[in-house]
């Protein structure tokens, strides 16, 4: 049922009580004609482009828990395309426009709001690195602007640039198209256009293992509801994409990290805009809820325990009352941790592999959120076409033998 | 925070050290027989385990050496330090004696 007036008014008289269930929960199919691992934003999203644009309508995406409940729900929802590179600036920028339609698209609020991403300079070296990339951007034709700290305050109030801060603020590159959207409603929006179009979407259906044939070829996997056929495989399984393409025996150029988030109690609007700062560390926006959203950065080890050190989260929160001196007294409700998939360039990985039938969507990191309708609009032709789209051409697991890496060591350093 | 028994030093918390990756990895022996993948698989590919997982950790505000660490990474229990040089431990026998 379409979210419209006219169904909001009806559903009215009933007291909302006969909304019909936002997807099906169907048991697996014997094959299907494509099967994708990881129901994230990122695996719903490549489902629901391919039975749009690709017609293919008899794929399921398998999930191991439930939908949305990786990092596609435990992160901090920054968006934004000020990458340096013009591979990455294609790939992320593609997204960003389909975020501007996606509600629409989706006929379901994602809540896109591109209030301005902020990101502050402490150092001369910072200096230096954002003006390459605000310069770097505006050649491609997206926007980014350098401000000096009393701009950055006039566009966020509450943002301390005293001199005499531990580490004061120099200026700020500002990308005012970046902004949020709501995490789950991505996950949601997609589950729902994909499962009206005949997507299977199955929760609790881990992935055990990939079935091969002589040849190589991929024909089906093994999960907990039992073997599933399917001659077309692509892996989106963020943190435990290792493991899961270790079951094809292909070993992959990733490390997976506990990434942390916090968030305080609810308040009244006091910022407008997303502020990150690489250098020390901590990134802040506030939701429509009121709470203050903050961001930490990676623990130092590999780890699977989607825990991470509360000397991390503490060091964050230094760095906030440094930035923000007046949320210093407010409490913080909850934090968690995701595991995230770092390549050693900072950049993912949207690629055949060697595998034939086996295509994999990995190594977003600490910052795949903002990407998620664009990767997923590639990787799904990627799939489909059995070639990756000119966008995505660049991002293979094949760079890292030829060394044209994409290096956005300095525009994803810090977990956004 | 871990709490990382340094060989030489003993028990001490994690903020004392520096990770430092995935051990026993060893730089190619003759460079110039080298082939692009054997640089790319000894540069950038990680067995990066759901399991044990043998790593190097440096002692930076201690000792300062680097040791090798078994850690499960499931729950980021510690099973093993040793030091640097030593070859790798038998797995399975260390999963027997921690009993799990
Ligand atoms: C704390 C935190 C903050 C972040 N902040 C930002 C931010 O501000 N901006 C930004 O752009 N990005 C951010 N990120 C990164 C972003 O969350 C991820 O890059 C993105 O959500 C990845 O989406 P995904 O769909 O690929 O992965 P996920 O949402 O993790 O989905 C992968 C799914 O695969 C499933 N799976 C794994 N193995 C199997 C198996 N064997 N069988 C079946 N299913 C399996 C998992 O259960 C999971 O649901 C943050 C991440 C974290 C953890
Ligand atoms: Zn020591």
């Amino acid at each position: 049922m379409r979210f419209s007036f006219l169904n909001l008014a009806k559903q009215a008289l009933s007291a909302h009580r006969h909304w019909p269930e936002q997807w099906r929960f169907p048991e697996p199919k014997a094959a299907y004609d494509a099967i994708i691992i990881g129901a994230g934003g990122h695996g719903l999203g490549t489902a629901y482009y391919l039975a749009k644009e690709h017609g293919l309508r008899n794929i399921a995406v398998l999930e191991k828990g439930w939908l949305g409940g990786g990092n596609t729900g435990r992160n901090t929802t920054i968006i934004r395309s000020n990458y340096l590179w013009e591979e990455s600036q294609g790939l992320y920028e593609h997204s960003v426009k389909l975020w501007e339609n996606l509600s629409s698209e989706l006929n379901y609020n994602v809540m896109y709001s591109p209030r301005g991403v902020m990101m502050l300079a402490h150092t001369v070296h910072d200096i230096q690195v954002f003006k390459r990339h605000v310069h770097a951007n505006r050649l491609q034709g997206i926007d980014n602007e350098w401000l000096t700290p009393e701009e950055a305050k006039e566009f966020c109030p509450i943002l301390n640039i005293s001199p005499n801060m531990r580490y004061p603020i120099l200026g700020a590159a500002l990308q005012r198209r970046g902004g949020t959207a709501r995490h789950d409603a991505v996950a949601w929006g997609y589950a729902r256009a994909a499962s009206a179009m005949g997507v299977d979407i199955i929760q609790n259906c881990e992935v055990k293992g990939i079935r091969r044939d002589p040849s190589g070829a991929v024909t089906g996997v093994e999960t907990t509801k039992g073997f599933i056929g399917t001659k077309k495989i692509g892996v989106v399984a963020a943190g435990h994409t290792s493991v899961v393409m270790g079951m094809a025996d292909v070993r992959m150029p990733l490390e997976s990290y506990p990434l942390q988030a916090l968030v305080s109690e609810p308040i009244k609007p006091i910022m407008p805009c997303v502020v990150m700062s690489n250098t020390i560390h901590a990134y802040m926006s506030q939701s429509d809820k009121g709470e203050l959203v903050i961001g930490a950065g990676t623990d130092a080890y590999t780890s699977y325990s989607q825990t991470g050190g509360l000397h991390i989260t503490t060091h964050t929160l230094d760095a906030i009352c440094e930035l923000f001196p007046n949320v210093r007294r407010l409490r913080m409700l909850r934090n968690w941790g995701g595991i995230v998939d770092v390549t050693p360039d900072r950049s993912p990985i949207l690629s055949k592999t060697p595998v034939k039938g086996l295509y994999v969507n990995c190594g977003w990191g600490t910052g795949g959120f903002k990407a998620t309708p664009g990767s997923a609009n590639v990787f799904a032709h990627t799939i489909a076409k059995d070639e990756p789209h000119p966008i995505n051409a660049a991002f293979t697991i094949d760079r890292f033998k030829t060394g044209r890496l994409i290096d956005e060591a300095a525009a994803a350093a810090v977990a956004h | 925070m871990l709490l990382i028994p340094c060989p030489h030093c003993g028990n001490r918390p994690e903020l004392e050290f520096r990770y430092a990756g995935e051990a026993h990895i060893a730089r190619p022996a003759d460079p110039s027989t080298t082939s692009d993948q054997e640089w790319a698989e000894y540069l950038y590919f990680r067995s990066n385990p759901k399991g044990l997982h043998i790593e190097r950790w440096r002692h930076v505000s201690g000792c300062a050496r680097f040791f090798n660490c078994v850690r499960d990474t499931v729950s980021d229990k510690i099973l093993k330090t040793y030091p640097a040089g030593q070859p790798k431990p038998d797995l399975a026998e260390l999963v027997k004696e921690a009993g799990q």
